[in-house]
C-alpha cells in the first residue's frame, strides 16, 4: 500500500478545501471479463454548507457515481481514473483502516430504501446510539445523545420510538431515523441517494423540509442524488446532469432549469407536464431513441445519436466541457443553441379544438362501493361508500397517497376484489358481478388494465407475440391470419416493431414492456382501460412517449381511462376529472381545473403544495406550502369524524373530530367533504387564486 | 389451448430465445466443479445401468462354489461372495434396478405433488384448508414403515414400491410448490389472466407452471437421493428387489453378516456404489439450485 497523501488526522483541516472534489472519475466494471467504462471523465466539486445535485435517468451512473466516492462500489467494480477528495484528503489513496475512519466521521450515506438500513432486530434507539458509542461516547451517553438527535430530526415522542423496532415506524419515520444516524458523526459530506423516492408525496415534503433546516443547522455539505428534477431543483444550489455516465451539463441549479445549455437537458425538461400543459391543447416531448449500452463509448459525442442538433461534428469530435457562461459548463459543441433543439413531437394538436369533450354517457357507475379487508384479527377500511361515474371517452384520474384504496377501488371495478355486498357497480346500466369470472364476456372485454410494473404483469416464461396473440384470441375472438394482421396492427400501434414478438420481456426494457402491457390491454377493444400507475417505474423521457401513446390511443380507440397516480403532474396532464381518495374516501371529485384550483378539499391542498415543481423551485411559484403534520393513520384505526382531522392544515374544532362531514357539492359536478362552507374555503385559499388563475 | 401459427422466421427466433435462457443456465451448470463432478458420477453410474451386463467380466448371477469369499485379486477385482458370484459385476449391474425405481418414483411423487401443489396455491381457501390437511396427515407417516406395511399386504413387486415412494413424496414436493405457487399467483400477469376469463386449469399450468419450474426441479434432485435410499432401505429389509437379482443393498443384506469373518469386500464395494450415487445426486441438486436461483 502507498502512503496516504494524508494518514493523520487532522482536527485542524483547512476549511479551504472544498467538502467533495471529484475530477476526471473513471468507474469500470468488469463483466464477463470485459471493462464497461460506466462513468467517464465526471469532475464536480462540493463546497462547504453547499448542496449539489446529481440528476440523470436510471442507468446514467448516479449511484455508481456515488458508491465510488466513499469507494462501496461492487466487487466487479473499480474507480480507473481521476481523484476523489474528501474534505480536502484524497479517498483513492487511503487504506482499508483510513476509509473506515473517513466513512466513520466524515461522510455519511442515505439510501433511498430505509427499511433495509436499519437492522429489524435491534432497537432503534440502540442503532442510532451505536454511531455516538463508535465516536467514543459511553453506553448511557450514547443513549441520550441518540434521544437528542431524534428530535433533532423532527420525531415526535422520541423516547417512545428508541424502544421500538424499525418494522414498528413507517417509512417517513424510518428516514428520519436514518438521517438522524447519518448527521449524528456531524459528517463534513452527506450523501443522500434518492432519499424520498419511496416515500409518499406529503412525507417526502416533509422530509425534504427537514433535510433543508438540518443543512441550515448543521452547516453539511449535500451530495443529493435524484431522477425527480423538481426535488433537485427544490434542494439544490448547483446540479449536475448525467447522461450515460457523462456529465453533460453543470450548474447554478435554478439557471440550468431555467435556461438549459445542453440538448439532453433541454429534452428532459420537454418530458415534464407542466402546469399550464393540458392533454388536450399539448403533447409531452420525448427524446428519441434510446440509452446507449453501458460502457459504449462512440468516438464524438455521447448524445449525438438522440440529439435533434446533431452535426457532422459531434459524430467525429467529442466535445469538451465547455465553459457556456460563468459558472456553466455544458458538454455540447453547441451549447449556446441548445434550446433551438426541435421538438421530436409537435406540440400543438392540429385536430383538437382546445376545449375538453362534451361529456359522454356513462359507462361505468359505481355505487357506495365499499371494501372492507380482514386480516390476523385486523379490520381494514379499505373503502368505504365510494361513489364514481365514468363516462364514455373522459379520463378519471384517482390520486392520494399509498393505502388510500386507489389501486383496490380500480380492482373492485375490474372484478378482481369483490367488494362489500352492498356496493353496486353498473355497466351501461347493468350490474356487473363482483368477480370476473361472473361476468359476460362482453363486460371481460369492455374493462382492461395496465399495471404499474411491467415486470410482474408479463409472464416472463412467455414471449411478446404469446402475450399478445392470447389476449387477442381470449378477448378479440381473432384466429389465424385474422389475429396475425391484427397483432402486426396492434404492434405498430403501440410503436413496438417485429423483431420484438419473439422475445420475452426480461430482453425488453422498461418502456418497451410497458407497451407490451398496453398492447395486450388493447387487445379486446376495451372500452375502459384502469391505467394503474403506467408510468411510476419508467424514467420522464420514456414516460412522456406512454403518456403520448396512451393519449393517442384514447383518440383513436375512444376509450375511457381510469387513471391512478400519485404524480398530480401527470394527472393533471392527462385527466378530465379527478377523484381525491384519503383511506378508502372520496374527499374531493370534480372536473380537473376545478380541483387542482381553489377552493378545494384542504386535503387536495396539501398534496398539491407537497409535490415539488421545477416551477416551485425557480421560485416563481408563489403559492404557499401548506403543511401536513404527522403520519397518514392506519386505515385499520381510522380517526373519528372527518379521517384527515388529525392533520388537517384548516382543522376547525370539535366537528371535525366527531361528525364525518357529507360529500356536497359545491358547483355543478364538483363536491368536496369538508366542513368549511366552500366560500370560506374561497376566501382561506384566495391568495392563491392569483397564481392558479395564470395557469389557465 | 391453440396458440396461433407463428410464422417459420419468427418460430425460429423464439426458439433461438428459448434456448438462449436454458443454454445461460447450462452454460452455468459446465462452469461450476460441484455439477461437473456428479454428473461424471451419475453419468457413470447410468452407463452401468444401461449396458452393465456387457461391461461385466462376468454374469452376475454365476455362481462359482469352488471360489467362494475370495479376496479381491486380478481375477476379481471386488472378490467374490458367499456362493462364488463375482462381486465387480454385482456392484456394476447393481446400479440398474436403483436406477430406475428412484427416478420412477420420484417422477411420479413430483407430478402428483406439482398438480396438488398448484391447486392448493392456486385456489387457497376451502381446498387449501382440505388437501392440506390430507399433506400434513401423509408427512407424519415415515416412508420406511408405511413401505414396509404396504409391500407386505400388497406383495412384493418394483411397481408397489414407486407407487408408495411417489406417494409419500406427494405431500413434501406439493408443499414447496404451494409456497411457490402463493408467490407467483399475487403477480399482475395472473390478475391479467383472469381478466381475459381464462379457467384455471390454464392458468395454473400454463402462466404459473413454467415461473415455478426451478424448485421443482430442484426438489426433484433433493427428493431423488432421498428415493435411493428409501429403496434401498427397504431393498436391504427385504421388501425391495429380490434376490437373485444383483442389487447394492440386497448384497449388502445378504453379505453383512459375514463381514466379522473377515470377507469385507463383500460389504465394502455395494456400500461405496450407495455412497457415490448418493454424493453425485447430492452435487447436482445443489449446482442446480445454485444455478437457478441466479
Amino acid at each position: 500500500m502507498t502512503t496516504a497523501a494524508d494518514p493523520v488526522r487532522h482536527d485542524d483541516r483547512p476549511s479551504s478545501a472544498d467538502a467533495l472534489d471529484v475530477e476526471n472519475l473513471e468507474i469500470t466494471y468488469r463483466v464477463r471479463g470485459r471493462g464497461l467504462r460506466v462513468v467517464r471523465d465526471v469532475s464536480f466539486r462540493v463546497g462547504r454548507g453547499e448542496s449539489f445535485g446529481l440528476v440523470g435517468e436510471s442507468g446514467c451512473g448516479k449511484s455508481t457515481i456515488a458508491l465510488g466516492i466513499v469507494r462501496y462500489l461492487a466487487r466487479n467494480g473499480k474507480v480507473t481514473g481521476g481523484k476523489v477528495e474528501i474534505d480536502g484528503r484524497d479517498v483513492l489513496a487511503m487504506n482499508s483502516g483510513e476509509l473506515r475512519r473517513l466513512r466513520q466521521s466524515t461522510v455519511s450515506m442515505v439510501y433511498q430504501e430505509p427499511g433495509r438500513a436499519l437492522n429489524p432486530t435491534i432497537k432503534v434507539g440502540r442503532q442510532v446510539a451505536e454511531v455516538f458509542e463508535l465516536a467514543g461516547a459511553q453506553k448511557a451517553q450514547a443513549l441520550d445523545s441518540a434521544q437528542e438527535m431524534l428530535e433533532k430530526v423532527r420525531i415526535s415522542n422520541p423516547a417512545g420510538v428508541m424502544n421500538r423496532y424499525p418494522h414498528q415506524l413507517s417509512g417517513g419515520m424510518l428516514q428520519r431515523v436514518v438521517i438522524a444516524m447519518a448527521l449524528a458523526s456531524q459528517p463534513a459530506l452527506l450523501i443522500l441517494d434518492e432519499p424520498t423516492t419511496a416515500l409518499d408525496a406529503t412525507v417526502e415534503a416533509e422530509v425534504l423540509d427537514l433535510i433543508s433546516a438540518l443543512r441550515t443547522e448543521f452547516g453539511t455539505s449535500f451530495l443529493f442524488i435524484s431522477h425527480n428534477l423538481g426535488v433537485i431543483a427544490k434542494m439544490c444550489d448547483r446540479v449536475g446532469v448525467l447522461y450515460a455516465g457523462e456529465m453533460v451539463e453543470e450548474g447554478p441549479a435554478r439557471e440550468v432549469f431555467a435556461g438549459p445549455r445542453h440538448p439532453y437537458t433541454v429534452g428532459l425538461l420537454r418530458c415534464i407536464p407542466r402546469r399550464d400543459m393540458l392533454k388536450a391543447n399539448r403533447a409531452l416531448d420525448t427524446i428519441p431513441g434510446s440509452l446507449p449500452a453501458p460502457g459504449d463509448v462512440p468516438s464524438g459525442c455521447i448524445f449525438a445519436d438522440r440529439c435533434g442538433l446533431v452535426e457532422e461534428r459531434c459524430r467525429t469530435e467529442a466535445p469538451p466541457l465547455y465553459e457556456a457562461a460563468a459558472e456553466r459548463r455544458s458538454r455540447c459543441h453547441f451549447h449556446d443553441r441548445a434550446q433551438t433543439l426541435p421538438r421530436v413531437i409537435p406540440p400543438e394538436r392540429e385536430d383538437v379544438p382546445g376545449e375538453r369533450p362534451d361529456r359522454g354517457a356513462v359507462l361505468i357507475n359505481a355505487a357506495d362501493v365499499s371494501k372492507t379487508f380482514h386480516m390476523e384479527g385486523e379490520t381494514i377500511y379499505g373503502l368505504v361508500d365510494v361513489s364514481i361515474e365514468l363516462r364514455a371517452g373522459e379520463t378519471l384520474g384517482l390520486v392520494g397517497e399509498s393505502g388510500s384504496g386507489k389501486t383496490t377501488l380500480a380492482r373492485a371495478l375490474l372484478g378482481l376484489t369483490a367488494p362489500d355486498t352492498g356496493s353496486e357497480i353498473t355497466l351501461d346500466g347493468e350490474a356487473l358481478a363482483a368477480t370476473t369470472a361472473h361476468r359476460t364476456h362482453e363486460q371481460e372485454k369492455a374493462l382492461q388494465i395496465v399495471f404499474q410494473n411491467p415486470d410482474s404483469a408479463l409472464n416472463r416464461r412467455h414471449s411478446v407475440q404469446r402475450l399478445i396473440s392470447r389476449a387477442l384470441s381470449r378477448l378479440g375472438g381473432y384466429r389465424g391470419e385474422a389475429l396475425l394482421a391484427r397483432l402486426k396492427k396492434l404492434i405498430s400501434e403501440v410503436r413496438l416493431s417485429e423483431r420484438h414478438l419473439s422475445m420475452r420481456p426480461a430482453q425488453l426494457s422498461g418502456g418497451l414492456k410497458q407497451r407490451v402491457a398496453i398492447a395486450r390491454a388493447f387487445a379486446g377493444d376495451p372500452r375502459i382501460v384502469v391505467c394503474d400507475e403506467p408510468t411510476s417505474a419508467l424514467d420522464v423521457s420514456v414516460q412522456a412517449a406512454i403518456l403520448n401513446l396512451l393519449n393517442d390511443l384514447q383518440r383513436s380507440e375512444d376509450v375511457s381511462y381510469l387513471f391512478i397516480s400519485h404524480d398530480l403532474g401527470v394527472v393533471r396532464y392527462l385527466a378530465d376529472r379527478i377523484a381525491v381518495l384519503y383511506l378508502g374516501r372520496i374527499m374531493e371529485i370534480g372536473p380537473a381545473d376545478q380541483v387542482f384550483n381553489p377552493p378545494q378539499h384542504p386535503y387536495t391542498e396539501a398534496l398539491l403544495s407537497a409535490v415539488p415543481t421545477l416551477e416551485s423551485g425557480n421560485g416563481n411559484g408563489a403559492r404557499e406550502r401548506i403543511k401536513l403534520e404527522g403520519e397518514i393513520p392506519s386505515p385499520a384505526d381510522p380517526p373519528t369524524g372527518c379521517v384527515f382531522h388529525t392533520r388537517c392544515p384548516r382543522f376547525l374544532g370539535d366537528i371535525c373530530v366527531n361528525t364525518e362531514p357529507p360529500l356536497a357539492e359545491s358547483e355543478p359536478g364538483h363536491a368536496i367533504r369538508c366542513h368549511i362552507p366552500i366560500d370560506e374555503l374561497r376566501r382561506l385559499q384566495g391568495k392563491e387564486v392569483s397564481v392558479a388563475g395564470a395557469d389557465d | 389451448m391453440s396458440i396461433v401459427d407463428i410464422p417459420v422466421e419468427d418460430a425460429g427466433a423464439l426458439q433461438a430465445g428459448r434456448s438462449e435462457i436454458r443454454s445461460e443456465v447450462f452454460r452455468q451448470l459446465l462452469r461450476s466443479p460441484t455439477f461437473v463432478i456428479g454428473a461424471i458420477i451419475l453419468i457413470f453410474w447410468i452407463i452401468c445401468a444401461i449396458f452393465g451386463t456387457s461391461i461385466a467380466p462376468h454374469s452376475p448371477y454365476a455362481q462359482n462354489l469352488e471360489g467362494i469369499n475370495q479376496a479381491p485379486s486380478s481375477a476379481h477385482w471386488f472378490g467374490t461372495d458367499q456362493l462364488g458370484r463375482d462381486m465387480f459385476s454385482r456392484v456394476i449391474v447393481g446400479s440398474r434396478d436403483i436406477l430406475i425405481i428412484a427416478p420412477l418414483a420420484t417422477l411420479m411423487g413430483t407430478v402428483l405433488g406439482t398438480i396438488v401443489g398448484l391447486v392448493m396455491g392456486y385456489f387457497r381457501g376451502v381446498v387449501d384448508d382440505v388437501l392440506g390437511r390430507f399433506v400434513e396427515a401423509f408427512l407424519a407417516l415415515p416412508v420406511v414403515v408405511t413401505g414396509i406395511i404396504a409391500l407386505s399386504t400388497l406383495g412384493r413387486s418394483n411397481l408397489v414400491i414407486i407407487v408408495v415412494i411417489g406417494l409419500l413424496f406427494t405431500p413434501l414436493i406439493a408443499r414447496t410448490v404451494r409456497a411457490a405457487v402463493l408467490l407467483e399467483r399475487e403477480l399482475d400477469y395472473v390478475a391479467a389472466a383472469r381478466l381475459r376469463g381464462e379457467r384455471a386449469p390454464y392458468i395454473m399450468f400454463v402462466e404459473i407452471l413454467p415461473n415455478v419450474f426451478a424448485p421443482i426441479m430442484v426438489e426433484f434432485t433433493v427428493r431423488l437421493a432421498y428415493a435411493i435410499f428409501a429403496v434401498l432401505t427397504l431393498t436391504f429389509l427385504g421388501l425391495g428387489v429380490q434376490p437373485p437379482s444383483p442389487d447394492w443393498a440386497l448384497d449388502i443384506s445378504a453379505n453383512y453378516g459375514v463381514v466379522p469373518a473377515g470377507y469385507w469386500w463383500e460389504v465394502l464395494f455395494d456400500a461405496l456404489a450407495i455412497a457415490t450415487l448418493v454424493v453425485s445426486i447430492t452435487l447436482i441438486s445443489d449446482s442446480v439450485q445454485g444455478a437457478l436461483e441466479e
